[in-house]
């Protein structure tokens, strides 16, 4: 795309984002047909972790990228252009705990503090404290549907798509923090020295 | 060591050649000092023996500005000084910025604009044009530009300071999104959208009539006073902010494509002087050593 270098993330984004690229006109079939494969010079496409894309924007190693406002959310330090919402990939940012009453609750009511485990723990602990509620954050790396089963914590903060993976395992979505959708980043120096390509994507994208 | 001392030998060269003196101040100054400046909060404060809290300097600036107004109240402007110093901030470490940063600099005290921009600009190009460095270009806006037109459309105060804290953040969906929640005129809303997005050659200041026009014209002046070889170095950038509180006008960086960001930057902060006592119009930049040092070996790799 006129010279751009894309960070594309791989997992639940990547084949709306590659069908967004077949829009712009970008050759797409090599990146869908490999998996293993992470570089695709040819077509300007670089595939990683939606939540390493921020990084190798951030440094200029890609001009752009599109990755989750959950990961811009929780890495609100990096310093990217954030340009467009690209509607896609919508899912919920969500305290929940186990179903019945609210143990999550009762910890702050009995003990003062509750425990929550997440993989986003700057996000967490900015909505606890931003709400005024004392809470420990656990950082777990896995499956944190695990902990609130297991007695490890009280609730959880996660994001959910269907909420089918919290239904089945019996927890119940307590309050919302935000939506989340794709979202088209550049690099703050490709944002002015490649200015013409990254506009022409972005009125790409604008049109409907 | 070596490089690094090349790099800072060819910048003095220049600053010396267009007469800059060198000047040198404290690392540590009184907390209230850096305050009354308004340059970016400090991060490392140390107490003296009479309770007094002094703070490791953010920049030279302020520091620069509270010397000419005390050790050089009666001398004729303008002045023009020059620094090599280091400045500390509380930043993620990283490579190019470390919490302790060597950084070069000019300020040119009691030039109002275009003239003194224009100089500014010029010494800027001359200093990285003597380092080696090829690629790098200049993006020029003015900080004053968006604020204007938030006034001009009756943006409320509040309002305002969301939309420009959006634009600080370099959040286009956050500034989109606001701009829907104040339930402003389509054509304000998409104004206010597209002014800060604009960014390029001359041709972006075309058609730009209306509230910024007046800051438009005074890019457009400085412009005109360029020599063509530092002219054709500038790109207009209409939503360029900085992130320091005392710019008042012009507002520049410095990008080269062998870094992903940038190298250095300045502007016109023509009321600082004036809250150490001696109120005169100035502007000034900064280069990050460590930064030119990285674009440098970047641009050599790839040639």
């Amino acid at each position: 795309m006129n010279g751009l270098t894309i960070a594309v993330p791989r997992g639940a984004l990547l084949r709306e984002t590659l069908d967004l690229l077949d829009t712009l006109g970008l050759d797409t079939a090599e990146v869908r047909s490999n998996d293993r494969k992470l570089l695709f010079a040819d077509v300007g496409i670089v595939t990683m972790r939606p939540s390493d894309v921020p990084t190798y924007v951030e440094a200029g190693a890609a001009d752009v990228g599109i990755t989750g406002k959950d990961v811009l959310t929780e890495q609100a330090e990096r310093l990217v252009y954030e340009l467009l919402d690209l509607q896609y990939g919508s899912c919920r940012m969500v305290l929940a705990t186990v179903d019945g009453p609210d143990p999550s609750a009762e910890a702050l009511r009995r003990l003062g503090v509750m425990r929550v485990a997440t993989k986003y723990p700057k996000t967490a602990a900015a909505f606890f404290e931003m709400t005024g509620r004392q809470a420990e954050i656990v950082e777990v790396k896995g499956s944190v549907e695990l902990a609130p089963l297991t007695g490890l914590v009280e609730a959880i903060v996660d994001l959910t798509a269907t909420g089918t993976t919290l239904r089945e395992n019996n927890l119940v979505i307590r309050e919302d923090l935000f939506t989340s959708t794709a979202r088209l980043i550049a690099n703050p120096v490709a944002h002015k020295l490649k200015a013409e390509a990254i506009d022409a994507m972005l009125e790409k994208l604008r049109a409907p | 060591m070596r490089e690094l001392r090349d790099i800072t030998e060819s910048v003095r060269g220049v600053f010396e050649r267009d007469g800059y003196g060198e000047v040198w101040t404290p690392a540590l100054e009184y907390e209230a000092v850096l305050e009354r400046g308004g340059g970016p909060s400090p991060a490392y404060r140390v107490f003296d023996d009479q309770g007094k809290v002094l703070a490791l300097r953010t920049d030279m600036t302020v520091p620069i500005a509270r010397l000419v107004a005390t050790r050089f109240p009666t001398a004729d402007p303008p002045l023009r000084l020059c620094y090599f110093a280091h400045a500390y901030r509380g930043v993620r470490p990283h490579r190019g910025q470390m919490r302790e940063f060597l950084q070069a600099g000019i300020e040119l005290v009691g030039a109002p604009a275009p003239d003194g921009t224009a100089e500014a600009l010029t010494v800027l190009c001359h200093a990285l044009d003597a380092t080696g460095l090829r690629g790098y270009r200049i993006g020029l806006g003015d900080a004053s530009l968006y604020p204007r037109l938030l006034r001009s459309l009756r943006v409320g105060e509040e309002d305002g300071q969301q939309l420009l804290a959006a634009l600080v953040a370099r959040d286009f969906v956050a500034l989109e999104t606001e701009l829907k929640r104040l339930g402003l005129d389509d054509e304000d809303a998409e104004l206010l959208l597209r002014v800060p997005q604009l960014r390029g050659g001359p041709d972006v200041l075309g058609g730009s009539d209306g509230p910024v026009a007046e800051a438009v014209a005074g890019l457009r002046r400085v412009h005109d006073m360029l020599a063509p070889e530092v002219a054709a170095r500038v790109i207009f950038d209409l939503g360029l902010v900085r992130d320091l509180g005392y710019y008042t006008g012009a507002v520049f960086e410095v990008y080269d494509p062998a870094l992903g960001e940038p190298l250095g930057g300045g502007g016109r902060y023509d009321e600082l002087l004036g809250r150490f006592g001696r109120p005169l119009p100035a502007v000034g930049f900064a280069l990050g050593i460590d930064r030119l040092h990285i674009a440098l070996a970047g641009e050599e790799r790839e040639r």
